[in-house]
């Protein structure tokens, strides 16, 4: 997936309507009106939250005119999964080490007492 | 948004330039900020922990520059440099930051350091110059995304809920 499409699916996902839409989704496919009916808001505005995802590719839906169901792609989604894994883990290993790192100060602090560093 | 978070640690992307990171640490402000900064300190917790750090240049103050090399276990040396542009002891710290692999993209990360019930929360807030920067920071060491299936989109959803 190229960076600007990467950022095409973060700016879908950045919606929580659209979230939600995608955790309906994740359980099995469903058409537009199921989809509408948890939220308080028009089947055009569903509507548009649906364009969005599918032009990220985040979701696909069928061709029959009357019953078309929408569908989870997996694959960009996961690789906007991948992203926030790699830098979280980056930090997190970090952050870990500096909290362990931390207690050590803190013990040899009072192994040393007050008048050392 | 798209955060993810466990007890003490959270992302949260608030806009397409933009990384925010929490960890809150049981230690005192100063003794944060003193390990978060002394160039004696950073070695020992900087990056991950198969690499080791040197600390090649660090000027803890507006203009100074600073540049830590990291050495793999294959002995591949990966750099990263940058410049001091605002530090207050013991609650803040702005700089830029470039990693050499990838020249050009610099972006600018302030650490904040707040007490918090006589713990400290430290909060980086990464500002990329564009989203592409956002997106490209982690290519240099992407690894290949073995895990298949749906079990990542339920923790991913899980997260974004």
């Amino acid at each position: 997936m190229s960076d600007d499409r990467l950022s095409v699916v973060f700016a879908a996902l950045a919606d929580p309507t659209r979230r939600a839409i995608l955790g309906r989704l994740a359980e099995g496919e469903a058409t537009v009106t199921e989809l509408a009916s948890p939220f308080d808001i028009s089947l055009p505005a569903i509507s548009k939250h649906l364009k969005v995802l599918q032009r990220a590719g985040l979701i696909e839906q069928g061709r029959q005119a009357q019953w078309r169901p929408c569908r989870l792609q997996a694959g960009p989604l996961r690789e906007a999964a991948d992203w926030v894994e790699q830098y979280r883990r980056f930090w997190e290993q970090s952050f870990d080490r500096l909290d362990e790192y931390l207690h050590e100060l803190q013990r040899k602090e009072q192994e040393d007492g007050p008048d050392h560093k | 948004m798209v955060p993810t978070t466990n007890e003490t640690f959270a992302v949260t992307m608030p806009s397409d330039r933009e990384v925010v990171m929490t960890r809150l640490f049981d230690a005192p402000r100063e003794l944060v900020f003193k390990a978060y900064t002394d160039p004696e300190c950073i070695p020992h917790w900087w990056g991950p922990r198969l690499l080791t750090t040197v600390i090649e240049k660090q000027e803890l103050w507006p203009g100074g520059g600073w540049r830590f090399a990291q050495t793999d276990p294959e002995g591949s040396v990966y750099g990263f440099h940058g410049e001091y542009r605002e530090v207050v002891p013991p609650s803040r710290v702005v700089s830029t930051f470039e990693f050499e692999g990838a020249p050009g993209h610099v972006l600018v990360e302030t650490v904040t350091f707040e007490e918090e019930d006589g713990k400290t929360r430290l909060t980086s807030h990464a500002l990329f110059a564009n989203p592409e920067d956002r997106n490209g920071m982690m290519e240099a060491d992407m690894v290949s995304g073995a895990r298949e299936g749906l079990d990542r989109l339920a923790e991913l959803l899980e997260t974004l809920a």
